[in-house]
């Protein structure tokens, strides 16, 4: 993303809309800035805020005034006033940014918006997490932290370890160079994202195992790691992961259920 | 919409907090899902929904590509149901969120009835959504547990701007502008409603919760932590 200078008045407002708070106002050029390297290209200030499209020379001077008195200014302040934020034409590799990080464009790898993920949400049509299994989403970035793909292949690459096969249609799964190793395409591998999910189903009894190495090599990344493990109920609706993951020292209090209403079109 | 697993917050702050979504399974019944997704969303709209959405377009309150100047001082803050419901034009996750458990329970046990043939899941608290599966006769297919965050959580926000920016979790409401509406609430520059306007045209699939919201501002207003 870029902010154009003809347009901005440096207002201040998209400063704090970023997300990755990679926006600032140039004291040399008074002037909205963007960090390329921290952008993420998730359209937030591009698609989020409503924009006017008034006069900038105008704004700059009702501005210059307003401050030469001190006046407070309270403008909406999710607004920008003069269109300033502009999309930019991305190409290989930067736009695997947009790929994970604006969640309304769909992955071309499985077709799904978002992070590009039907988890346990279809499992009722697909059946791919089944009894006794655990199926899990390791989400890397979130919340609003962001993530490097060479992060995301240090997870990888342990987990490859344990010998846990990934999910065949997963966005991060599309881009490794060997789904064997967990190993990323080396050209993207310091390209930045909001967030990105890992996901890969184990027996129950990989489970201590899986959770003990997700912890371990979260706690030497420079980012957040979200967690969720789903299973298969019985037909009375219940499970015994529950129990497995509290006897794991895990507490937990939210999740997503499938009703079980999908069926095959 | 795995953006809704990761809420954070206590059983207090999550108790009437749900989003119930439907999800076409691509190569299996995305086909003619379109009418059927909005059919969904009709019966949502019945049961009183705050907010309500599709993953393509986003929620009931949007931004504005060409607002008329004298917004600041009077701006629009209806919510538009038709335009996202008309609005749906391929086969994407929808979703409508509820601030109790009564018109939950109620738009379940029409879904059930409807028989749409959609994956439909509830986000929420396990407990509440086992409830609602109890009272409509349900049993659950699939769990999908969140165990919160690992790695470095020092990286994170305080309590309520992480409730507030959650509540989108792909990542549209920054911890600054969820910080900096706290702030201008208890400044009293803006009302809490106001500021929950704001979040939600954010939210590009419209699963943020503005009542939930406005409960965090209130007490954040206070000092209450």
């Amino acid at each position: 993303m870029i902010i154009d200078p003809k347009k901005c008045v440096a207002c201040g407002n998209c400063v704090a809309i970023c997300p990755m708070g990679a926006i600032h106002i140039d004291p040399k050029t008074n002037r909205a800035s963007v960090n390329q390297d921290e952008c993420v290209e998730c359209y937030t200030c591009f698609r989020g805020m409503s924009t006017e499209h008034l006069n900038p020379t105008m704004v700059r001077t009702v501005r210059k005034i307003g401050k030469w008195f001190r006046w407070r200014f309270e403008p909406e302040p999710d607004v920008c006033p003069t269109a300033a934020i502009t999309e930019q034409e991305l190409s290989w590799p930067r736009i695997v940014r947009r790929a994970f990080s604006d969640p309304v464009v769909p992955h071309e790898s499985t077709g799904v918006h978002g992070r590009g993920t039907e988890e346990v949400k279809t499992n009722d049509i697909t059946n791919r997490v089944g009894p006794e299994e655990a199926g899990f989403t390791v989400e890397f970035g979130r919340p609003t932290i962001g993530v490097r793909f060479w992060q995301i292949q240090e997870m990888t690459t342990a987990l490859a370890q344990l010998g846990i096969e990934f999910e065949k249609r997963n966005p991060v799964t599309s881009l490794m160079a060997d789904t064997a190793t967990g190993e990323i395409q080396t050209d993207i591998l310091n390209e930045k994202i909001l967030s990105a999910i890992v996901e890969f189903k184990t027996k129950f009894g990989n489970v201590p195992a899986v959770l003990q190495r997700v912890r371990e090599v979260a706690k030497t990344l420079n980012t957040v790691v979200a967690v969720g493990v789903s299973t298969r109920c019985d037909e009375q609706g219940e499970n015994h992961l529950e129990e497995l993951l509290i006897s794991e020292g895990f507490t937990f209090n939210r999740g997503k259920t499938n009703l079980g209403l999908g069926r095959k079109g | 919409m795995t953006n809704t697993l990761h809420r954070y917050g206590n059983e207090k702050s999550l108790h009437n907090d749900f989003i119930v979504f439907a999800i076409p399974c691509r190569g299996h019944n995305d086909q003619g899902a379109v009418p059927k997704l909005k059919r969904f969303l009709q019966l949502a709209r019945k049961y009183k929904p705050v907010n309500l959405g599709d993953g393509s377009h986003g929620g009931i309150y949007r931004p504005s590509k060409e607002l008329n100047p004298t917004a600041h001082w009077s701006r629009a803050s209806d919510p538009d149901f038709d335009t996202v419901i008309e609005g749906v034009s391929d086969p994407t996750t929808v979703a409508a969120v509820f601030d109790n458990i009564e018109a939950v329970e109620g738009f379940v046990d029409e879904l059930r009835k409807e028989d749409l043939g959609l994956s439909i899941n509830i986000s929420a608290l396990i407990e509440r959504a086992q409830e609602c599966c109890e009272e409509t006769g349900l049993a659950r297919h699939s769990v999908e547990y969140s165990l919160g965050f690992m790695g470095r959580t020092d990286r994170l926000a305080d309590r309520q701007v992480l409730e507030l920016s959650t509540m989108c979790g792909h990542g549209m409401i920054s911890f600054n502008f969820a910080r900096k509406m706290i702030d201008w609430v208890r400044e009293g520059r803006r009302t809490p409603e106001e500021a929950c306007m704001y979040f939600s045209r954010f939210c590009s699939c419209g699963i943020f919760n503005p009542t939930r919201a406005r409960e965090i501002l209130e007490e954040a207003r206070y000092g209450n932590s």
